[in-house]
């Protein structure tokens, strides 16, 4: 397995680095690319590449974080439903610490609600088969990679005739923001590094009216040091010469088809809604529902709750993070205020987040 | 959280589950997102308890060749 190693190899990430400060030399304006997954986020922090660019090119962090990008309003309904008796909540870790709009589902559990963190929906599936007293809720946050994860856990669990298992879903989907991110004259995108799972299910074809319509540089870019390298290299190269291709980096794993199998889950069990992107709002067509077939599966139709009113963290900028419009650290609350250990907000909760990895790792 | 974790697939049940394993570390796969077949031996990326791609292994070894080949004519100062 040593070849995924390589992968971490210092003399060919500094060979790129290299090559792209000789691409870049005569260059006057700078380049910018945005990532929008919150893996290449916490990577790019983690491996320190944006000080092995020169200046001229930059990387800016979009909404790749899907526990980020949930407005407060999915909070309040899964603590209002963690409240209910006989229910117990299942959701990946990442989501306990996030606050809503008045508390979150670590301060919940710590008053007794029944939380678990599991690290598979379909543990979640085995917690309603062994609890046929209790009502299971799986909070379904993620993105395309995630959502057919989600999608077989409600197959799963109506194979076994299990009728306590529901999912409270609040499903995204990447390249609908992608456009609204490109079309956004302030922002000034020069490329896409696309992501990397995301695209494992979607294929890269998906990407393919970014660089059509918009103009812009799409390469599907995997998450070692080397494959970010190289991806900056291959976007930088087309912005030189004037193109713009969807590339991708990411063969080993990703196809210009996707997964076919995957996608024919997901389109079994949802279907496309709007949806709210924190920071960026409504963006039509951007979410998925539970469909018809499977809506007794559905925690937002078949559990009403009443959810308290809404409310924004003053002085938390996590939307203008989320499009890329100010780093973390033009945040007056950051690393004062607002640390992992006391977050303000979602950015700076989920390890994915770009707060969270520029404290982490430094600016 | 969208993290997927490239493992190796050390058995296959008839239930459409692997076993994989990096590094020491086992995690059950469910296979029902794949639609090529999986072998034991085979890479795949899992996420949250599924397998959601496999990992061309030729086609890692072939981008490093590729990579290297092109770094050794290039003046790596
Ligand atoms: S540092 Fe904290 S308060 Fe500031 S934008 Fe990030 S999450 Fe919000």
């Amino acid at each position: 397995m040593n070849y995924i190693n390589e992968f971490r190899n210092r003399d060919m990430v500094k060979g790129f680095a290299e090559r792209i400060r000789r691409l870049t030399e005569d260059r006057s304006e700078p380049v910018t690319f945005m990532e929008v997954c919150g893996t290449h986020t916490m990577a790019i922090c983690q491996f320190g590449i944006r000080s092995l660019l020169p200046p001229r090119v930059r990387l800016i962090s979009g909404p790749g974080c899907p526990v980020c990008v949930t407005p407060n309003g999915y909070l309040d309904r899964a603590v209002a439903c963690s409240r209910l008796p006989d229910v117990i909540i299942a959701t990946f870790g990442d989501m306990m610490r996030v606050p809503g709009s008045s508390t979150s589902l670590m301060e919940e559990r710590a008053r007794g609600a029944d939380i678990r963190i599991v690290y598979s929906p379909l543990d979640a599936v085995g917690l309603a088969a062994k609890n046929p007293g209790k009502r299971v809720i799986f909070l379904g946050v993620g993105f395309e990679t995630t959502a057919p994860t989600i999608a077989g856990s409600i197959l799963a669990a109506a194979a076994q005739g299990l009728d306590n298992y529901f999912v409270l879903a609040a499903h995204k989907t990447m390249p609908k923001p992608m456009e609204v991110l490109a079309a956004d004259p302030e922002l000034r995108i020069d490329g896409f590094i696309c992501p990397a799972h995301v695209s494992a299910i979607i294929g890269a074809e998906a990407y393919r009216f970014l660089a059509d319509e918009y103009r812009i540089p799409c390469v599907v870019t995997g998450f070692e040091p080397v494959d970010i390298m190289q991806g900056v290299e291959m976007l930088t190269r087309q912005v030189l010469e004037g193109k713009s291709l969807v590339e991708i980096q990411y063969s080993r794993v990703v196809k210009w088809e996707g997964n076919k199998k995957a996608r024919e889950i997901l389109s079994q069990v949802f279907t496309s809604c709007d949806a709210d992107w924190r920071g960026i709002g409504t963006i039509p067509g951007s979410g998925l529902e539970i469909g018809a077939a499977y809506a007794s599966f559905d925690a937002a139709r078949a559990i009403p709750v009443e959810v308290e009113e809404l409310r924004e963290h003053a002085g938390c900028l996590c939307g203008e993070i989320l499009k890329g419009k100010v780093a973390p650290g033009d945040c007056p609350l950051f690393g004062t205020t607002c640390t992992p250990e006391a977050p303000v907000g979602a950015c700076m909760v989920s390890s994915e987040g770009t707060c969270a990895a520029a404290y982490k790792y430094g600016r | 959280m969208c993290v997927g974790v490239p493992m190796q697939v050390v058995s296959i049940d008839n239930n459409g589950s692997a076993i994989t394993e990096m590094d020491g570390v086992r995690r059950e796969a469910s296979l029902m997102l794949l639609s090529d077949e999986v072998k034991v031996g085979d890479f795949v990326i899992v996420h949250a308890g599924f397998a959601i791609s496999r990992l061309d292994e030729e086609d890692a070894r072939e981008t490093l060749a590729l990579m290297r080949e092109v770094f050794s004519v290039e003046d790596m100062a």
